[in-house]
């Protein structure tokens, strides 16, 4: 737009010297020339002036209305405090509803200004192909050639393939530094806290557990290793869900010598993906894990009888201590949790070795 | 305004003397933008982004990605002296204790959920119109990036405040990412600093979550931008519309304006849904501990497929020379996320494939009019829904009194046989609506006249269409085919030879077949008198 105000050489007599202060003649982005904007342009229908003095009204009123929604914003920061769930909630609502109605307003303006102030566009212009022309791509194509010639990389073979060479191991790099991100799994997943003589305490409280007061068939507790209460990796591992049974209800999938007297800890780390299987229905003996609800049979090994887990909750041999209190006989004998690329067959294993003792 | 003002001029002329902006402007002042309602629906998602960034960084003055146990001193009493990670208590102390801190974090995950939700429905309208098509196949992939790299996003945002719930979801991730054949462990350890839950994963997605995804980002988005402003958007066919022309709005003022005000209104929207609707009430949920969960725990929305997909598996499991491969758990993690994502990827290039289109598109399709791709797109999202709904069965199952494990069974045959009708239903539901473009655009539409025939017959009067929707309706478009069949000697053409190529002229022709051609008038035969019946002094009723 500014293309036709540049002095030729013809006129720079007649241009007169820039003033100091002022843009320099012919530079300005933003010209000085007078634009007409009430001109008909095709692709532009202007407005009714009657009705955009109407809209004026309206956009005004709504622009107004943001002003004191903002004023009012700044104001419920300053007059409502925060500091107890009531008074929180209250500034919450002055806030959160001052700016709302600040950013309504506001928009609800601007739809109006473009709507009825400014004309109706149907503007048209060409597109282009996005493919440059032959003779670019022919020069381009040369050029390159001829860089690559000039720089020698074609030409020097031992060059370019040490490069390469050099390149590799630096590449490689970024990735090594990442190994201290954590240690090696080793056989850490094999292993929980639990070991024989660990008493069993109820999660949240502490107590240990005196069997028998454990004693209405069909109790449950959420049981945690002692001295272990709020060590989150131990508890991911070792928690436990404590059943309480009658004898006859139990079978041949639990482990009997494995309980006592009717009572049955079950791990509670679901192993399909580890939530923990916190649900548990008396009447059916089921334990549900609420996240993507296997269900397991508490009175047959835990096995599973529903959902995606594919195998049984394990079972942690228990007994009781010189006083009667629940404790560990030993640790489990399968790895707890989510199953592993490592993991293999640990069920069958265990079996075998289980036959071997007895 | 008859002056350019000093200061505006002044400046302008600097910037123009250092950066030449000038002929930049000169170009795109004026660059026209093509109006349709589906247009704007991208733009939720960018405003989104830029709500997520101003009110995510007011968020990280308070918080404290830690994990370190801290008793609880603040002044939420229910949690007075208990034990919690940092971040949880920072994060109730942004809720309770900064003023407009509760507000600013419902804000900023309501954004989160705009944001990812606007980017699906942009993605679909993109899908539909086929608007992926060349040049723009570079633009869709950057898309599709994008769209991953927002549930990634989403993923560590809400496992930062370390709550019961958002525990919950880092337990299945660590579930899921053990899972992994031979790596599994080693990512799981990697990404933990050892065993689960360990102490680095909340500083750890804390990163990731306010550096480098967000700036992975950031660059896509404008690379996003800078692509479709190169290339210029597309427009749906209507009257002096082609391939060789956008027709629309200018960029100063009108669209400019037009951005600004659907900008506030996004804005104005989500601080509305930050104020009125609660969102994730962290204070409730109590800190995590893996020994607890509570029932009915449910991720965002975005996440809502996968659990789906994990609760509906039956339970596989492999065990093969001391080695477990978990199937309940990788399938549903890999292959929902796998076809979605690899699909809507590779779709253009095999779109091109199949039709040996390799033009330039600019006029977008009306989703009738590309049956196959529509189908294939409806199928695709009742696949992606059915999945969505089944992360709720427990909701389900307790709200409309399902039996649980009734839903799952249910839910694992609609996987299959659910995309299978979408399609069917789809397809039908094009061409039906084509035969109507068709009907109308020969026969015209009602205008509501009953004339009398001389012979004593009553006709109501059909009168062409508004000049603008019938032009809406003649941009319709053949559909490219490649040719398949044999040339005089029996030798099929190049492209199509051999069981691959026998198979792309078969696919060519199914997707491409026009089973409703707009035949234009020729069409008459046995209507004549209706249409003669309009007469010159019958005004064409405009249709709307």
């Amino acid at each position: 737009m500014t293309d036709n105000e540049l002095p030729g050489p013809d006129d720079e007599a007649r241009v007169p010297r820039r003033v100091i202060g002022t843009p320099a003649q012919g530079t300005a982005v933003l010209g000085t020339r007078p634009v007409e904007t009430e001109v008909e342009t095709p692709g532009v229908t202007l407005p009714d002036p009657a009705d955009a003095r109407k809209a004026e009204r309206t956009v005004t009123l709504l622009f107004f209305v943001a002003f004191l929604a903002g004023i009012a914003f700044i104001a419920s920061y300053v007059v409502f405090q925060v500091g107890s769930l009531d008074k929180t909630a209250v500034s919450n609502a002055a806030l959160g509803g001052t700016l709302t109605v600040a950013l309504l307003a506001l928009a609800a303006g601007v739809v109006v200004w473009v709507r009825r102030i400014m004309p109706k566009y149907n503007l048209v212009q060409e597109r282009h192909d996005m493919r440059s022309d032959d003779d670019t791509r022919g020069y381009v194509d040369e050029t390159f050639r001829a860089g690559a010639s000039e720089s020698g990389f074609v030409k020097h073979k031992m060059m370019r393939r040490t490069l390469l060479l050099a390149a590799a191991p630096l590449g490689l790099a970024p990735l090594v530094l990442l190994k201290d991100l954590g240690p090696l799994p080793g056989t850490s997943l094999r292993h929980t806290v639990w070991k024989k003589g660990m008493k069993l305490v109820v999660e949240g409280t502490g107590q240990p557990i005196l069997a028998a007061d454990f004693d209405s068939p069909g109790g449950i507790l959420s049981v945690v290793p002692e001295g272990y209460e709020h060590d989150l990796n131990a508890l991911a591992k070792a928690t436990l869900i404590l059943i309480k049974f009658r004898p006859e209800d139990l079978k041949s999938g639990t482990i009997k010598n494995w309980t006592y007297d009717g009572i049955v800890a079950y791990s509670k780390i679901c192993t399909h993906v580890g939530c923990p299987a916190a649900l548990y229905e008396q009447t059916t003996h089921h334990i549900l894990c609420p996240c993507h609800q296997s269900t397991f049979d508490a009175t047959d090994g835990a096995k599973v009888i529903f959902g995606p887990a594919a195998r049984p909750l394990p079972q942690l041999p228990i007994g009781v201590d010189g006083q009667g209190y629940l404790i560990a006989q030993a640790d489990f004998d399968v790895p707890v949790g989510p199953s592993f690329w490592e993991r293999g067959d640990a069920e069958a294993e265990a079996r075998e070795a289980r036959g071997n003792q007895s | 305004m008859n002056e350019t003002p000093k200061p505006i001029a002044g400046t302008a002329s600097y910037l123009d003397d250092r950066l030449g902006a000038g002929s930049f402007l000169k170009r795109n002042l004026r660059k026209v933008f093509p109006d349709h309602w589906s247009f704007l629906l991208g733009e939720i998602a960018l405003y989104s982004f830029i709500i997520l960034l101003l009110t995510g960084t007011f968020l990280t003055f308070w918080f404290k990605p830690s994990m370190g146990h801290v008793e609880y001193q603040g002044v939420y009493e229910p949690l007075k002296g208990v034990m919690m990670s940092e971040a949880y208590a920072s994060t109730l102390h942004i809720s309770f204790e900064v003023r407009g801190g509760l507000l600013i974090r419902q804000m900023h995950h309501w954004a989160a959920l705009l944001f990812v939700a606007g980017m699906m429905v942009h993605a679909l309208r993109v899908f539909f119109t086929g608007a992926y098509r060349k040049p723009r196949e570079l633009n869709w992939l950057i898309g599709v990036l994008l769209l991953t790299l927002a549930l990634a996003e989403g993923l560590t945002g809400y496992s930062l405040p370390d709550d019961l719930l958002s525990g919950a979801g880092l337990r299945i991730t660590e579930g899921v990412a053990i899972s992994l054949p031979i790596v599994g462990t080693y990512i799981t350890f990697f990404l933990f600093g050892g065993e689960y839950p360990g102490v680095d994963v909340i500083s750890r997605f804390y990163t990731l979550h306010i550096l480098l995804i967000p700036g992975i980002l950031l660059a896509l988005i404008s690379a996003h931008m800078v692509l479709m402003w190169v290339q210029k958007h597309t427009q749906m066919p209507g009257p002096g519309r082609t391939e060789h022309n956008v027709v629309g709005a200018p960029f100063y003022p009108a669209f400019m304006a037009k951005a600004g005000a659907y900008f506030l209104f996004t804005f104005a929207c989500i601080a509305g849904l930050g104020t009125f609707a609660q969102i994730n009430p962290i204070w409730l949920f109590g800190p995590y501990t893996p020994a607890d969960i509570s029932a009915g725990s449910q991720p965002d929305f975005y996440m809502g497929f996968l659990e789906g997909a994990l609760r509906l598996m039956p339970a596989w499991e492999i065990n093969f020379l001391g080695h477990t491969l978990p199937l309940s758990v990788l399938i549903p993690a890999l292959v929902p996320m796998g076809i979605i994502m690899t699909g809507l990827a590779l779709y253009p290039f095999a779109e091109q494939w199949i039709t040996g289109d390799r033009r330039e598109h600019h006029l977008a399709d009306r989703p009738r009019n590309a049956p196959v791709r529509t189908s294939i797109g409806m199928a695709a999202v009742t696949f992606y829904g059915i999945l969505w709904l089944l992360g709720a069965n427990d909701e389900i199952s307790t709200h409309f009194h399902i039996g649980l494990y009734e839903t799952t069974i249910i839910g694992r045959f609609a996987i299959f046989l659910g995309p299978a009708i979408a399609y069917w239903i789809t397809y039908r539901i094009c061409i039906g609506l084509q035969r109507r473009d068709q009907d109308i655009l020969s026969h015209g539409v009602e205008s509501g006249v009953i004339k009398r025939l001389p012979h004593g017959e009553y006709i109501e009067v059909h009168t062409p269409p508004a000049e603008d929707i019938a032009e809406h309706m003649r941009g319709k478009k053949q559909i490219q085919i490649v040719p398949g069949d044999d040339d005089k000697d029996g030798i099929p053409p190049k492209g199509v030879r051999g069981p691959i190529g026998k198979l792309r002229a078969k696919a060519s022709k199914f997707y491409g077949t026009d089973h409703v051609p707009l035949d234009g008038d020729g069409h008459h035969d046995g209507h004549a008198d209706e249409h003669a019946a309009v007469g010159a002094g019958d005004k064409p009723r405009e249709l709307h």
